[in-house]
Order: structure tokens, then C-alpha cells, then sequence
């Protein structure tokens, strides 16, 4: 027999190599922030780093529903496009909608529009769900199709093109947008505070909640967790829904900071989350992760491409490193799981 | 611990050997200082509990694993195997206990999987067909060389595995509980083969925890306890008494009815009928009441209906007629998750498939099927559940290093224990374990059926099935015997195993 296991020590002692191969995604952020710190005076300053993490922001939100999902031993390659459907959703909301048959045009509230906006992106992502725990589509063939059919969908909304000037009038009672992306709480941008939040309750519901053990359990191995009682498909559901909603949290923010929401908005961010969750250290496979990882991945990707940016890298180099960093990720993770053997 | 004599006219030439070999993992002992010899053409068993070493002896033999310290011995001379292949380009194959088979490809492609025949276009099939039909024919089993695995029953996967190790012309023949999943009939195939294969200068080694089923093949036994070796004869000196003392020192008793109070009826199956996906009735019109306190005891072979009658009643697999009633109230209707919190329980057949989640650690495996009953509000009580996964490893004798150990860490025995005490923490009223003896030592066998003892005599309804017969004449106080989906016979504890044999459907020949 033998051990597969990151939590029961294999000799005693202390080893440096396990410890950083542990911590990697902690001590490759810790690299990034020294060498960028050292090749430029701009990048180790507050504003800096407030810039940079309201950036990390949406990538995060997204990268915590797709942890959820890949926990579960899925992929979900539609946030990209539900943010980009949401963000057109709440542009049109905040536009006006035109009835019609009532001969009115509704200016909703500003916090109207936050919470039907969330709605759309829960149900798409429900949808997802449905398709994955009920009609037993793979995740990939179902969050694909499903991808292209939002992204569509926003396109023909649009009509390909983009709302502008989302910042509402006094008049109409719907200002107010643009604070999600631009204003301060102590200084931290609401972003942020955001994506705070988010991972907290995520981590919580992950460590302390029985349906987090539930999400691990039934990603780790469904036949199992089926026969103890876990209800597996209710928890796929909810997990494809969770992240259909941040996905839309995403849009949000994404949309208040440049007040304005475009049908092409989020293109490959499904990638970028994907990757974030990657490098920190789940196991694609399902079962293995958690939130201090993922979050530590979100900002190891954004750190690292913004403090391209301020050395000057051209955008083609930032692309190679990027997925330098990814592959370099999945190496360690299958170090990490794949040692110890398989059991007796 | 006897050595092996120079001059002794019984044995015969050594051709694979271990010397002093050891084997550690961490803090973990697996492998003490054993000594073993293989000796050509004979048939050589392993026996010993789980955990005893005897896996890992052979994964070192077989070139799996790599010894701590020691040396093998191959021919005479000391060999250093890298890996399986290199060990197995020597002649020295081995079929692991857990199957190793692609179960989306054909039996042919299995056999011949990293090795295929190349022809003039490529992978030369007809050929590989062919040598698969030759193998078939000599092992006695009609298997199609291109039915998928997954379409096969386990028995026959496991002649599969036989003849993936066959076709590389082995000289030594490593066999880790072949026989754990064969039916009677399958057995006496093997056997066949395995006597054959010796004649032709072959080597076995075998291991099982089917003790009498081994000592008819054996010519010598090792005995193994906790990684060190503690006897080793040739078949003619000893006898099953003698095994069994070596092996666990102690009394193996695997116990009698308990004294219970049977009281009201617990569960109750009526007109149960299961089908196949091609409609096949697997379990046809089937009744039987469950009391409180009583144990039941299934025996059936494989096929027989036994693991389609439990998962129906677990909610698992949906019933086309009949009704499952649990005190009273009928639950065909309910899920997985409703009918345990009505408390219904199953253990199923394959820990490994469906009993375990392998990325969690012993206590949250322990933890899993109960976790709702100490969530508050929103969250788990850290305390209760801590409190919960100490009280399971104390009462279903878990040995292990704590709640946090990776469920990898545990022998067979062990985890089998946390599947049956993650099911009793849900606090049932019926339990049901499908072959909880699979693959598990006398030692762990005794343990857990003096946990349905204890549990019994509580007023828990304990139904458990097994191909063992002897399994049948331990604890249960019904024994019901089961044949093609229905039930052909019902006895008290009475009866002798050449009548429940006898209406399995077996031949009692063996």
C-alpha cells in the first residue's frame, strides 16, 4: 500500500523541495512582485496594486465559479460568453426597456438591473446544469454549445455592436452604475471588496457547509458519493448555476468599469479562469482545490501580465509566458498528485 | 521460519528468490528482512492478512516496486528490475488484484495492449485475433476476442487478465487473488490451467485469502504477518489450522447467531423485479421480510441476482414491479439520500468503485453519508463531525493513523471498515452489505462480522451477501440462497454448506 496524499507526511522532518511544491502558487506571486519590483520603480506602489488587483477582480470571480465546476469534475467553458450576455443584459436594462404594447420605455433601478442581470446568469448556467446532471451531456459538449448560443445571443441582441454611456441620468433615477467599477471603499475598489467577498463565502461553503463536502465527494468520485446519499445532481445543478452567476458578477464589474457593455466582451476569459484554477493547484480531474489556490492563481496570471505591461513586453511575449506558466503549473500538479503510486 | 535445504529431493531448482528484502514507506514497515524462494514448475501461496506484506512482496518480485533493501535472485543471479516491463521481458508476469484493464477496448486489444503484433498495414489484428481464440480455447471460456471488457462479467475479466499474462509466455506467474470474483466453475477452470502451466515447467505464485480453495493447488506455503515471514512448509506438513495460527496467532473464529430479539419486520420486499438493460429480468418476483435484530444471509454465484436485489433496495437501480417496504412505509418511490435518512444503508460490492472517495481523507469518508445530521443552520459542526469520525475508528476498529490519513494508506480490510462505519453513523434500521468479505483477511472478516453481531443484537436488521459458504454458517440466523433472480432455497443455521451448494446451483464436485 502506499500514501497519495498532501496531507500525511511521507518522512518526517522538513523538506524545502515539498514545502515549495506546496506552496507554489504562494511563492511564484511572492517571485513575480520581486522581480517586477525590481525592474521597475512604478510597480511596488499602492495605486499599482489597486490597479492591477480591480483588473484580477473579474478574472477572479470567474476563476472561483470555475473552481466550484471543476471541483465537481467539470469544466465550464461558457463564463466567458454568459459575461459577455449578462454585460449586454444589463446595458439594455440600463438603456431602457421598450414595451411595446404598453407604449412605455422602463428606466429600472440601478439595483434592478444588478439582480435580473444575476438572474439571467444563474439561469444559463442552470441550463448548463441540466443539460450535464440530467440529459448526461459532457461538461465540455454541453458549456461549449452553450457558449456559442450566448455569445449569439448577445450578438443579436447588439446587433453586434456596443451600449455605450451606461452611467444612467439623474432624471430617470438610474445612476449609479459606474460604482461598481470605479468607486472606493477605504481606498480598495469595490471590485476588489467584491471578489473578497465572494471567495470568503466560497470558502466557507467549501471547508464548513455539507454540500461543500458534497462538491468534493461527488468530484472525487460520483459512484461513491451517489450511494452515501449525496444528491448528486442537485449539487451539479447548483454548481453550473453558482458559476453562471459570477459569471454575470463578472459582467457587472466589467461593464461598470468601462460603462459600457459590448456582445465580444469576455472572449477567452473562460481560458484565463480555467488557468487560474489550474495554477492553483486543482486537479482537473476533479475532487482536489480549493480557494486560497485558485485566488493565488487569479493573481499570479494578473500580476504577471500587468507587470508585462509596465516593463514594456510586447503583448505576443506576455501571451508565451502566460502559457509558460500554465504548463509549468500542471507539471507540479501532476508531480504533486502523481507520486506515491497507485494503490495496492 | 524455515529455510529452504540443500539435497532435499522435494525441492526443486530455485529460479526466482528474494534475500533479505525490505520494503518502507515513510515511517511504515511493509516488508521485513523476507526470504522467499520460487521454485520452478511448482505452485508456491502467499497467505497473510492484509497489511501482512504480501501485495508488496509481489510488486517487488514482479518489478513494480522497488526494494528498501535486499535483493532478488533470478536465475541465480541478482536483478535489478526498473519496472514491470523489465521484469515481465524476463518471464516474470503478474495479475494485480484490482483489475488493470481498459474496459472500453476488446478483449483482444487488451491482451495484446503495448505489445501489438505489427503486420505489413499496421497492427496485424487477424493474428492477435487468433492467438486470443487459442488462448480462449485452452482456458475453457467462451469469450469473444472482440466483446468490449466493460460487457464482461468480473469473472470473466479476470480470465481475461490470466490470459493477457499467459500470452507473453511467462516463466513465473504471479497471481494476487485470481480468484476473488470466479465463480465455482471458473475456479476449477483456473485451476486446470494453472496445473497445466506447471507441467510445462511454469512457476506459480499465488496468493489468496480462499484458504482451502489455495491449499488444493499449493505444493508450498509462505506465511506472512505484519512484513515479516513466520512459517514456510511444503504442502504434505501442514494443514488449514496450521495456516490460519501462523497467520493470525489467534482464534478465527468468525462467530454464531447472535442472541437477539427478533422483533417486528424491518424490511420487507414484495414481488421484486429488476431488469437488465436489454429487459432481461435479473431479479424476478423476489419476496423476503428482513426483522429487526435478524441477520440474513445471501449466497449466490455470480449472476445470480444478489448485487441487482440490494442496490434495488438501496435506490441505486429502479424496480419495474414489486414494492420495498422499510417499517411500514414503502420507499421504491424515494432516493438515495431520502431512503438512508429512513435508514436504509448498503455497502456495496466494489469499495474501491463505490465505497471510497479517494481524494478525501479517512475521516471525511467517514463523515460523508452523515454529514447532513450535524449541519446547523448553514454550516457543519467541526466538533460533531470530529467527535463522530473518532467514535466510527474506535467502534469499527479502523487502524489507522488519524481522521486526516489519506484513505490510500489503509489495507483492504481497513477501508472496507470505513465504508461500513460511514453507513453506521447514518444510524440505520436495516443495513445491507453487499460481499463485505471481498478481498479482506479472516482477521478483518471476524471483526466485521462481530460488528453485525453487536449491531444485531442491538436491533439492527443486517442482510449480507457472499459467494463463501462458509461465510453463510457464521453469524446469520436465515440463510436465503439465490439462483438466477429468484430465491431456491431458505434455510435456518442449521444447515450444512453441501445443501446450500447444492441449491446455488453449484456443483459440489470441487
Amino acid at each position: 500500500m502506499s500514501a497519495t496524499t498532501t496531507n500525511a507526511p511521507k518522512s518526517g522532518g522538513f523538506s524545502l523541495g515539498r514545502l515549495l511544491l506546496e506552496g507554489r502558487a504562494f511563492f511564484a506571486l511572492i517571485a513575480i512582485i520581486a522581480v517586477f519590483s525590481f525592474l521597475s520603480p512604478n510597480y511596488f506602489t499602492v495605486s499599482n496594486f489597486l490597479i492591477m488587483s480591480s483588473q484580477v477582480a473579474i478574472y477572479g470571480i470567474l476563476s472561483i465559479g470555475m473552481l466550484l465546476v471543476i471541483l465537481n469534475g467539470g469544466i465550464d467553458l461558457s463564463v466567458g460568453s454568459i459575461l459577455a450576455l449578462c454585460g449586454v443584459c444589463a446595458g439594455a436594462m440600463m438603456q431602457g426597456v421598450t414595451l411595446d404594447w404598453a407604449g412605455v420605455i422602463l428606466y429600472p433601478p440601478v439595483w434592478a438591473v444588478v439582480v435580473l442581470t444575476i438572474a439571467i446568469g444563474a439561469l444559463v448556467g442552470a441550463l448548463n446544469g441540466v443539460l450535464i446532471a440530467f440529459f448526461k451531456v459532457p461538461p465540455f459538449v454541453a458549456t461549449l454549445g452553450v457558449m456559442y448560443v450566448a455569445r449569439g445571443v448577445a450578438l443579436l441582441m447588439t446587433n453586434g455592436l456596443t451600449y455605450n454611456n451606461l452611467r444612467g441620468q439623474e432624471a430617470l433615477g438610474n445612476t449609479g452604475f459606474n460604482w461598481l467599477g470605479f468607486n472606493r471603499l477605504g481606498g480598495i475598489p469595490i471590485s476588489v471588496i467584491v471578489l473578497a467577498v465572494v471567495a470568503v463565502l466560497a470558502g466557507l461553503m467549501l471547508s464548513r457547509s455539507a454540500f461543500g463536502r458534497w462538491l468534493y465527494a461527488s468530484g472525487g468520485n460520483e459512484r461513491a458519493a451517489e450511494l452515501s446519499g449525496v444528491p448528486v445532481r442537485r449539487v451539479k445543478i447548483t454548481v453550473y448555476t453558482i458559476s453562471g452567476a459570477l459569471a454575470a458578477v463578472a459582467g457587472l464589474v466589467l461593464s461598470s468599469q468601462l460603462t459600457s457593455a459590448g456582445p465580444t466582451a469576455g472572449t477567452t476569459y473562460e481560458l484565463t479562469a480555467i488557468a487560474a484554477v489550474v495554477i492553483g493547484g486543482a486537479a482537473l480531474t476533479g475532487g482536489r482545490g480549493g480557494v486560497r489556490g485558485t485566488m493565488l492563481g487569479a493573481f499570479v496570471i494578473g500580476f504577471l501580465s500587468a507587470g508585462l505591461v509596465i516593463i514594456g513586453v510586447s503583448s505576443y511575449w506576455q501571451t508565451v509566458f502566460t502559457g509558460a506558466v500554465i504548463v509549468l503549473a500542471v507539471l507540479m500538479n501532476s508531480i504533486q498528485y502523481g507520486r506515491g503510486g497507485r494503490k495496492s | 521460519m524455515t529455510r529452504q535445504t540443500e539435497g532435499n529431493p522435494d525441492v526443486r531448482e530455485v529460479v526466482l528468490a528474494a534475500r533479505n528484502v525490505s520494503k518502507s514507506y515513510g515511517n511504515v514497515h511493509a516488508l521485513k528482512g523476507v526470504n522467499f524462494d520460487i521454485h520452478r514448475g511448482q505452485v508456491t501461496t502467499l497467505f497473510g492478512e492484509n497489511g501482512a506484506g504480501k501485495s508488496t512482496l509481489m510488486k517487488i518480485l514482479s518489478g513494480v516496486i522497488q526494494p528498501t533493501s535486499g535483493e532478488i535472485i533470478l536465475d541465480g543471479q541478482p536483478v535489478n528490475f526498473a519496472n514491470a516491463n523489465e521484469a515481465r521481458d524476463r518471464g516474470i508476469s503478474i495479475i494485480h488484484q484490482e483489475l488493470s484493464l481498459a474496459p472500453n477496448l476488446s478483449v483482444r486489444d487488451n491482451i495484446f495492449m503495448g505489445r501489438e503484433l505489427r503486420g505489413p498495414m499496421g497492427v496485424d489484428f487477424a493474428e492477435e485475433e487468433r492467438q486470443v481464440r487459442r488462448l480462449m480455447e485452452e482456458l475453457e471460456e467462451e469469450i469473444d476476442p472482440l466483446t468490449p471488457v466493460e460487457e464482461l462479467r468480473l469473472g470473466q475479466q479476470q480470465i481475461v487478465e490470466i490470459a493477457r499474462a499467459l500470452s507473453v509466455d511467462s516463466r513465473i506467474l504471479i497471481m494476487d487473488e485470481p480468484t476473488s470474483a470466479l465463480s465455482a466453475s471458473e475456479v476449477e477452470v483456473l485451476f486446470k490451467v494453472i496445473r497445466d502451466l506447471t507441467a510445462r515447467g511454469v512457476s506459480i505464485v499465488y496468493i489468496s485469502h480462499h484458504l482451502e480453495e489455495a491449499l488444493t493447488i499449493t505444493d508450498h506455503a509462505v506465511v506472512l504477518r505484519d512484513g515479516t515471514m513466520t512459517a514456510y512448509a511444503p504442502r504434505a506438513d501442514i494443514d488449514l489450522d496450521w495456516i490460519v495460527r501462523n497467520m493470525v496467532g489467534e482464534n478465527y473464529d468468525l462467530g454464531s447467531p447472535p442472541d437477539s430479539d427478533k422483533r417486528e419486520v424491518a424490511l420487507s420486499i414484495r414481488n421484486l423485479s429488476v431488469p437488465d438493460s436489454t429487459g432481461k429480468d435479473l431479479v424476478r418476483d423476489l419476496s423476503l421480510d428482513v426483522k429487526a435484530g435478524e441477520i440474513v444471509c445471501i449466497y449466490g454465484l455470480m449472476g445470480a441476482g444478489r448485487t441487482e436485489l440490494l442496490e434495488t433496495c438501496a435506490g441505486r437501480l429502479r424496480a419495474t414491479g414489486g414494492e420495498i417496504v422499510l417499517e411500514g412505509q414503502e420507499i421504491s418511490h424515494l432516493s438515495i439520500g431520502e431512503r438512508i435518512a429512513r435508514g436504509l444503508a448498503l455497502v456495496p460490492e466494489d469499495r474501491q468503485r463505490d465505497g471510497l472517495v479517494q481524494t478525501m481523507s479517512v475521516g471525511q469518508n467517514l463523515s460523508l453519508a452523515s454529514i447532513r445530521n450535524f449541519t446547523r443552520g448553514l454550516f457543519t459542526s467541526t466538533r460533531a463531525e470530529r467527535k463522530l469520525i473518532e467514535d466510527s475508528i474506535r467502534d469499527v476498529t479502523v487502524k489507522t493513523s488519524g481522521g486526516g490519513a489519506a484513505i490510500g494508506s489503509l489495507s483492504g480490510g481497513n477501508q472496507q471498515k470505513v465504508v461500513i462505519g460511514k453507513m453506521l453513523a447514518t444510524k440505520p434500521r436495516v443495513i445491507m452489505l453487499d460481499e463485505p468479505s471481498r478481498g479482506i483477511d479472516i482477521g478483518a472478516k471476524a471483526e466485521v462480522f462481530r460488528l453485525l453481531a453487536e449491531g444485531a443484537r442491538q436491533g439492527l436488521a443486517v442482510v449480507y451477501s457472499t459467494s463463501e459458504v462458509s461465510e453463510c454458517l457464521s453469524i446469520a440466523h436465515r440463510i436465503i440462497v439465490m439462483h438466477k433472480g429468484r430465491i431456491s432455497a431458505e434455510f435456518d443455521s442449521t444447515v450444512t454448506k453441501e445443501k446450500i451448494m447444492a441449491a446455488s446451483g453449484e456443483s459440489v464436485a470441487a
